[in-house]
């Protein structure tokens, strides 16, 4: 699905006088089935847009649409992946996995198979039974991504889902969400604060300008899958793009 | 530890108990070991005509289940409505803070003026004894649930009973549970105390006032180890099952 955002503007009230501005007039169109990369400079509002995309924030100016239908609150046909673990630690990787179903009060006969199904996409067919807490942490992200695709959304929200892995389990992960996304095809708008992740893993990379933040620049990502991060154009893309996250870092 | 080496500390009070009591001799004192062990051997023996030790301690646990059941079924569905929103959070919690510090016994001359002598004024103390810590834990616990989880069930739908049934409670299941382990606590010392007020005709603290009325300090010391026994046994199923069901919440960082 389409997903665009019209000259969306987002404000806090603060405590202390200035309300804060974090998004000022910043419009996007995400494809169906296209992968984005959101970068920019910490606290410049990447997971301000996230949420507000998802439905968990109010925009204060501007829309947000999903196949021309206005966002107005969480939607069956969007789901978000955060940047903190958010796993439920008393249910197990099943239960976890089945939690969207459940509350969309599908059927156990028919979780079942939704459930083995995604617990397979993501590798996790051994540890089924396992708690959160006996997981590592790449291996907890994967139940998140499991448990966000059963409910098979159109649309996928993550937010910085790899930051606090090792360099190792990131690189896996990335292969991995790849693989799943060749396969299922949804919408990804994926945040990062890692250039290389998202020249390794978009067709389009978004920088967002410093707070407030908006769109600043636009790359295509034109280098063929499976990319090789050794090669010339992946090296050219990333510098180019770590150069002008530089210059934004200084302007601010 | 070996278990045996926890036994060592209690053998060591009996033998101090053991030559106290041969040094003071005088049973209306302190009773020897032996004379207690004999009342506890035989628990469903008549004590003076107000009935048995055993009798007086179902009577007494019935007692609390009542006033503890009741407290629970107040406490618990009021402290999530407390927790939830912060608005009534605001309006009541001065009212919480006044009562809190009341103790239990503080009650008992209302209850009598409201209740009279009987089953319904040793129920309301118990009430009064274990509802707050019931409440304060179910607020605590209901207001410290993971803000991301909330946000997590709202992203698949969950709204409504569902987040309450699926998320809210299982998330603050192990604050609440300490709070019902506190709770009882409470409300078996309250039933002991409220059994001993004047006019009340059974239970396990009748049954040690009416041994001091009639010099049977032996009795007083059997039904003491009674309380204690059952405390720290309903104590220990409490915390076995926090270990088994709550495992997460100390495994998870
Ligand atoms: N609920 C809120 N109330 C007030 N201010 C907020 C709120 N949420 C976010 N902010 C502010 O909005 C700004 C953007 O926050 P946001 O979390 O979107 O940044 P971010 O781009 O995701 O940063 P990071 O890369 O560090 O995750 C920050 O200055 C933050 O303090
Ligand atoms: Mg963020």
């Amino acid at each position: 699905m389409t997903v665009t955002i019209s000259r969306v503007g987002k404000v806090f009230a603060s405590r202390q006088g200035e309300p804060l501005i974090v998004l000022d007039d910043l419009s996007l169109t995400i494809e169906k089935s296209e992968l984005v990369c959101i970068l920019g400079p910490s606290g410049c509002g990447k997971t301000t847009l996230l949420r507000m995309i998802a439905g968990l924030d109010h925009t204060t100016s501007g829309v947000i649409d999903v196949d021309g239908v206005a966002v107005t609150g969480p939607d069956p046909r969007i789901a978000m992946i955060f940047q903190e673990y958010s796993l439920y630690p008393w249910r197990t990787v099943r239960a976890n996995v089945e939690f969207g179903l459940q509350m969309r009060g599908i059927p156990p006969e028919e979780r079942r198979e939704i459930v083995d199904r995604n617990i397979r996409l993501v590798g996790l067919e051994d540890f089924a039974m396992s708690y959160p807490y006996e997981l590592s942490g790449g291996m907890r992200q994967r139940v998140a991504v499991a448990r966000a695709l059963a409910t098979d959304p159109a649309v996928l929200l993550m937010d910085e889902p790899f930051g606090a892995l090792d360099a190792q389990t990131r690189n896996r992960m990335q292969k991995e969400l790849l693989r799943i996304w060749e396969k299922t095809k949804k919408t990804i708008i994926f945040i990062t604060h890692s250039v290389d992740e998202a020249v390794f893993l978009a067709d389009r990379i978004v920088v967002l300008s410093p707070r407030p933040g908006r769109v600043d620049v636009i790359y295509d990502v034109n280098i063929l899958r499976p990319r090789d991060r050794t090669s010339v154009e992946f090296a050219k893309l990333r510098r180019d793009v770590l150069e002008l996250i530089d210059r934004l870092e200084e302007r601010q | 530890m070996r278990w045996y080496l926890k036994l060592l500390p209690i053998l060591f009070i009996l033998l101090i108990w053991q030559i106290a009591s041969v040094l003071i001799n005088n049973a209306f004192i302190l009773p020897q070991p032996l004379s207690v062990a004999a009342v506890l051997s035989n628990p469903t023996a008549d004590i003076l005509g107000s009935g048995s030790i055993f009798d007086n301690a179902i009577l007494s646990i019935w007692r609390v289940i009542l006033g503890f059941g009741l407290a629970v079924l107040c406490a618990v569905p009021f402290g999530i409505i407390i927790g939830r929103y912060r608005l009534i959070e605001e309006l009541v919690n001065p009212v919480i803070q006044l009562f809190r510090p009341i103790p239990p016994l503080a009650w008992v001359p209302l209850a009598l003026a409201w209740f009279k002598i009987g089953l319904a004024s040793i129920v309301f103390i118990i009430f009064i004894g274990s509802f707050f810590p019931v409440l304060i834990n179910t607020i605590d616990g209901v207001r410290r649930v993971n803000r991301t989880w909330i946000e997590t069930a709202a992203i698949y739908g969950a709204k409504g009973w569902k987040l309450l049934a699926y998320v809210i409670l299982p998330a603050s299941a192990p604050i609440i549970w300490t709070g019902l382990r506190v709770g009882f606590g409470v409300a078996w010392m309250c039933v002991v105390a409220a059994e001993m007020l004047p006019g009340t005709t059974s239970g396990i603290g009748y049954l040690i006032m009416y041994s001091y009325n009639w010099g049977q300090v032996q009795v007083i010391v059997a039904g003491m180890i009674v309380i204690g026994v059952i405390g720290i046994g309903v104590d220990v199923v409490f915390r076995a099952v926090e270990k088994r069901k709550f495992q997460w919440q100390e495994m998870n960082r």
